[in-house]
């Protein structure tokens, strides 16, 4: 796709590379929600998670639609999702984090992202773009249950047994270091924060430490220290995860290329 | 929002409404989009083609495609020739563009209508709305999960008559 888009004037490639970021993050965590259906601790859990990864499903279809727009390459939603290879995804390396088959592992991932997608998609409401402003719109109501319900279960869970509260804590305390690459600035996201079409990424911190600060306290959770922060997803250097996710996403399109229902 | 009014349109607009109140959520097949607030605007241009917008519940919802289908299908049948469907995200649907009646028609189906507005933030931490059991009429009702078998509904569950139902939740 490098050579399709050496057409695009350097503001699109900006809006390109912003959008696949916004649109790779919803895929990506869907399809690990997704991983949940059949296998959730409930059958109520079992719908939840499902419910929500059909949610970002849409959400990226929305948005996908509009990058290959921007691009004009003739590349629709399900082109840019099922042909793209691992280094050309530029999703945060947090929602690719596997599932381990720990619920807790599943809430913590879920819970930090929900608290950052909410503040993004309520500052998207004022962007610039008015495309972008209407797929918030639609997004925020959304994200807004996802974040109320993975929230909930951190309380639960922390505020739980000692077993429960173990694992969520352990899972906190290893999940933590993907938490700072959903704020790092760049020159993608300083341009889309100068056009007015996205925020600054470091603006939406204090209200996302916030709402962790409150749920963790609610949780009888400790936050853990900033330490090393590890990031790279959205330049496009992803751990093993991603390409794992990938393969199983991607077969059909790449065996069948084109094939419909 | 309010929809188009029928007061002044031309015959053949009203027609054109008259036929589209026959497609109905494949979901909530008692419910029509006109009821849902889902169907936003029908019209028919200078060379006869029709165009009409709808816009969805929620971002990944999957009745969208059949609904399309069934537009085109019911138009067809009714003697309409090229037929439009557009889908648009802008002004984001909420429940409270379901109609009265189509609250009435989700009632008699066995699912609570979504409490009228509360379509805020309240939605975050708030407190969960009364909801009145669709079966016994008691308001002795509690939720069991935020989400269920479609991506509308919530789970409830009646203490009166311990018998469980839908709740249209409120976006
Ligand atoms: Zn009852």
């Amino acid at each position: 796709m490098t050579a399709d888009t050496e057409k695009m004037t350097p503001e699109q490639q900006a809006l390109f590379d912003y959008l696949l970021r916004l649109g790779d993050n919803a895929v990506v965590l869907s399809h690990r929600l997704g991983e949940w259906c059949g296998h959730a601790p409930v059958l109520e859990e079992d719908i939840a998670l499902i419910n929500v990864a059909l949610d970002l499903l849409g959400q990226a279809r929305s948005i996908m639609t509009y990058a290959g727009e921007v691009e004009g390459a003739g590349h629709d939603e399900d082109a840019l999702v099922y042909r793209r290879d691992g280094f050309d995804y530029r999703n945060v390396l947090l929602v690719e984090q596997p599932n381990e088959e720990n619920f807790a592992v599943a809430i913590v991932r879920q819970f930090l992202f929900d608290a950052w997608h909410y503040e993004l998609q309520t500052a998207l409401l004022q962007s610039s773009d008015a495309r972008l402003a209407a797929i918030a719109a639609k997004s925020v109501k959304e994200v807004t249950y996802h974040l109320r319900h993975s929230s909930e279960w951190m309380v639960r869970l922390g505020d739980g047994t000692a077993e429960s509260h173990g694992r969520v804590q352990e899972a906190l305390d290893d999940l933590w270091r993907f938490s700072g690459e959903l704020f790092e600035a760049d020159a993608v996201e300083e341009r889309m924060a100068a056009a007015g079409i996205g925020p600054h990424p470091q603006s939406l911190y204090a209200a996302w430490s916030e709402t962790v600060d409150r749920v963790l306290a609610e949780a009888t959770l400790s936050r853990p220290e900033d330490g090393w922060m590890q990031s790279g997803g959205r330049n496009g250097r992803h751990g093993e995860h991603l390409g794992f996710i990938l393969a199983e996403m991607q077969f059909l399109q790449r065996a069948y290329p084109d094939a419909r229902w | 929002m309010p929809l188009q009014t029928l007061e002044d349109s031309p015959p053949e607009l009203d027609k054109l409404w008259q036929t589209l109140e026959a497609v109905v959520d494949p979901e909530i097949p008692v419910l029509t989009i006109a009821d849902l607030g889902l169907l936003r605007d029908a019209e028919i241009g200078a060379d006869e083609t029709v165009t009409v917008t709808i816009t969805p519940t929620y971002s990944g919802c999957p009745a969208m495609n059949m609904i399309e289908q069934e537009i085109k299908r019911v138009l067809g049948e009714a003697g309409y020739g090229a037929v439009e469907v557009k889908t648009v995200l802008h002004p984001a649907w909420t429940t409270d563009w379901l109609s009265e009646s189509g609250r009435e028609k989700l009632r008699a189906y066995g699912i609570a209508p979504p409490a009228k507005g509360s379509t805020s933030k309240r939605a975050l931490f708030g407190a969960e709305p009364e909801v009145t059991c669709p079966h016994c009429g008691s308001k002795e009702t509690e939720q069991v999960s935020a989400f269920g078998s479609t991506a509308c509904k919530a789970l409830w569950r009646c203490r009166s008559c311990l018998e469980p139902f839908d709740y249209f939740k409120c976006i």
